[in-house]
């Protein structure tokens, strides 16, 4: 019964990790944007666009080549910071955050349960966009550029999981979560070239997407993706610029990050 | 810390030191000052009620003892240490239970209650406390099906969960309707006997004098009367409440004069009298009634209750 053992972080964050997975799946909206939408996304652009051929640095590119990192861009997005910004809105507003702070769990392991649970959404589902990509539509699966991929998924969650913190500081209730996140994301997926093809784009938009994350993210998988990349797919220029932002988010998100209700 | 050395004896075996000691505690928010001076003891075992209408300070101070407030001023020490400051294993001997319900409404109360038992060295079994809080039926349904009560008694099992030595309860009947405000009330009572000490907070004195040893009654974020809720009572033992009716077509002046200009209104017909001097008082009244050949309708004579104390002591702007 009694036990006194001095409970291991490692165990804690497993523990907590369990029950932010349960509760991840056992909510409808979040499995269907962060899951069901990107794959119903994939097949309704390849459908659509499939015969298109889009232009990577003046070089064409397949449709359906172009569209499965696009979509895995989307996965990551949603899984991250779209999942943690409205997750952390809704604890904090329900005062869960403030409750989970009466007991002797280190606040930052409840943090970082979520933070596992939305990096091993990512991993899936970067995992389940490859493989339909390639056996639905015959997109090759990187494989010398793994060591891009890879850096890509580890970059990019992290800071994506930073601007999901980060992001809870500028949403006043839970009410307001959905809307203010997709408002700031949805122009972002356009101006970045997930849903269009980046080529198509005029200039304008192009640049003005590239102050933000969604386009460093999304050109740092199409580098991994894209069978013309020479080298490793290792997009340094777009890594840096997600580092960049990573550590912006983190910097608001420790200055700004509240655990009590604002409401 | 450096609580004041008088530690109030109590009949207990356990000569231990209070589980609770405030001083000269102060809170101002800007300019407004919510708590201005508090002095209070808790010792273990006992529940501890602290009474007051809404904003009296009471949350304010519930929050400063948990940790989750900084104060302005004053000593404060809770299990022996400042809860803005507590040492590791603290929050391991504190129970809380928030004014609001904070429950993850995607899980179920046994998942909640293995979760929260999981942040815990030594917790109490799941299933036990599942059973002591008379959550056995709903156990396996999701949290946010469960009816206003029962989710209640689970954040009541969570903050039990961690099996702590102190529990702070803030406001937990507000809301409720009588009969779930009972059982809560016997939950409450339980835990006496599983030898925890409670703090309580409330603007129902019915619900102080029901399950307190001690009652503090707090008013603009001062304490205006503690004592256990008998003695509180007894505060005021001397005096007596005569109430009755006036008989038609008399008025309070055609009392007695010694009794005419002490008589204030109680509602239509209806005047009371406040008395120290109860037998002399009531018998001049009713040899008056008896004299003019008329009858004083509803008259009775009572004892203030904790209620009555309470509405004289926060001005009647509890209700």
């Amino acid at each position: 019964m009694k036990t006194s053992t001095v409970k291991s972080t490692s165990s804690l964050l497993l523990h907590q990790y369990r029950y932010d997975q349960k509760q991840f799946w056992r909510e409808p909206a979040a499995v269907f944007f962060t899951v069901v939408m990107p794959l119903l996304f994939l097949f309704l652009f390849v459908s659509i666009f499939g015969n298109d051929t889009a232009e990577v640095d003046g070089r064409p590119i397949k449709a359906s080549t172009y569209y499965v990192p696009g979509i895995v861009t989307l996965a990551v997005v949603s899984a991250t910071i779209v999942n943690l910004a409205i997750t952390f809105t809704i604890l904090r507003e329900k005062g869960l955050l403030k409750r989970v702070r009466s007991t002797p769990l280190p606040p930052w392991v409840y943090l970082a349960g979520r933070v596992l649970t939305a990096t091993v959404i990512t991993v899936l589902m970067v995992v389940l966009v490859t493989a339909l990509g390639r056996i639905v539509y015959g997109v090759s699966v990187p494989s010398r550029t793994m060591p891009g991929l890879a850096l890509t998924v580890l970059v990019g969650t992290a800071a994506c999981c930073a601007l999901g913190f980060a992001m809870t500081a500028i949403i006043p209730s839970e009410n307001a979560a959905p809307a203010v996140t997709n408002a700031i994301m949805l122009p972002l997926y356009f101006f970045s070239g997930v849903f269009i093809p980046d080529s198509s784009l005029p200039e304008w938009m192009r640049s003005f997407a590239s102050i933000f994350p969604v386009r460093h993210l999304f050109q740092s998988f199409l580098s991994a993706f894209d069978p013309g990349t020479t080298g490793a797919g290792i997009a340094w220029d777009h890594l840096g610029m997600l580092l960049a932002w990573g550590l912006f988010g983190a910097v608001v998100a420790a200055k700004a990050f509240r655990w009590t209700p604002r409401g | 810390m450096s609580g004041p050395p008088a530690v109030t004896p109590v009949g207990s075996a356990d000569v231990a030191e209070p589980v609770i000691t405030v001083s000269g505690l102060r809170k101002s928010y800007g300019e407004r000052e919510a708590v201005r001076g508090l002095d209070l003891t808790v010792d273990r075992g006992e529940i501890f009620a602290f009474l007051g209408p809404n904003g009296a300070g009471k949350t304010t101070t519930v929050e400063i003892l948990e940790g989750y407030r900084e104060r302005t001023a004053g000593e404060v020490s809770v299990l022996g240490a400042d809860p803005h400051h507590p040492p590791g294993g603290w929050r391991e001997r504190v129970g809380v239970v928030l004014q609001e319900l904070r429950l993850p409404s995607l899980l179920t109360p046994r998942e909640t209650l293995t979760m929260y038992a999981g942040y815990y060295r030594s917790p109490r079994g799941v299933d036990e406390t599942i059973e002591l809080v008379g959550l056995a039926e709903a156990a396996d349904q999701r949290n946010s099906k469960l009816s206003g009560g029962q989710q209640r008694r689970l954040d009541v099992a969570l903050a039990l969960i961690g099996d702590p030595e102190l529990l702070f309860l803030d406001e937990p009947t507000t809301g409720f309707d009588p009969a779930a405000r009972r059982s809560a009330w016997e939950l409450i009572a339980n835990l006496r006997d599983l030898g925890k000490t409670v703090f309580l907070t409330t603007h129902y004195m019915d619900e102080a004098q029901h399950l307190a040893d001690r009652v503090a009654i707090l008013k603009d974020g001062r304490i205006v009367a503690q004592g256990r809720p008998q003695e509180l009572g007894r505060r005021e033992a001397a005096v007596t409440v005569v109430t009755f009716g006036l008989p038609p077509g008399l008025s309070a002046s055609d009392l007695p004069a010694a009794l005419a200009g002490r008589v204030r209104p109680a509602g239509g017909r209806r005047v009371e009298l406040i008395t120290e001097a109860a037998t002399r008082d009531l018998a001049a009244l009713t040899g008056w009634a008896v004299g003019q050949g008329v009858e004083l309708d509803g008259l009775e004579a009572h004892r203030p209750s904790l209620e009555d104390v309470y509405l004289e002591l926060t001005g009647n702007q509890a209700l």
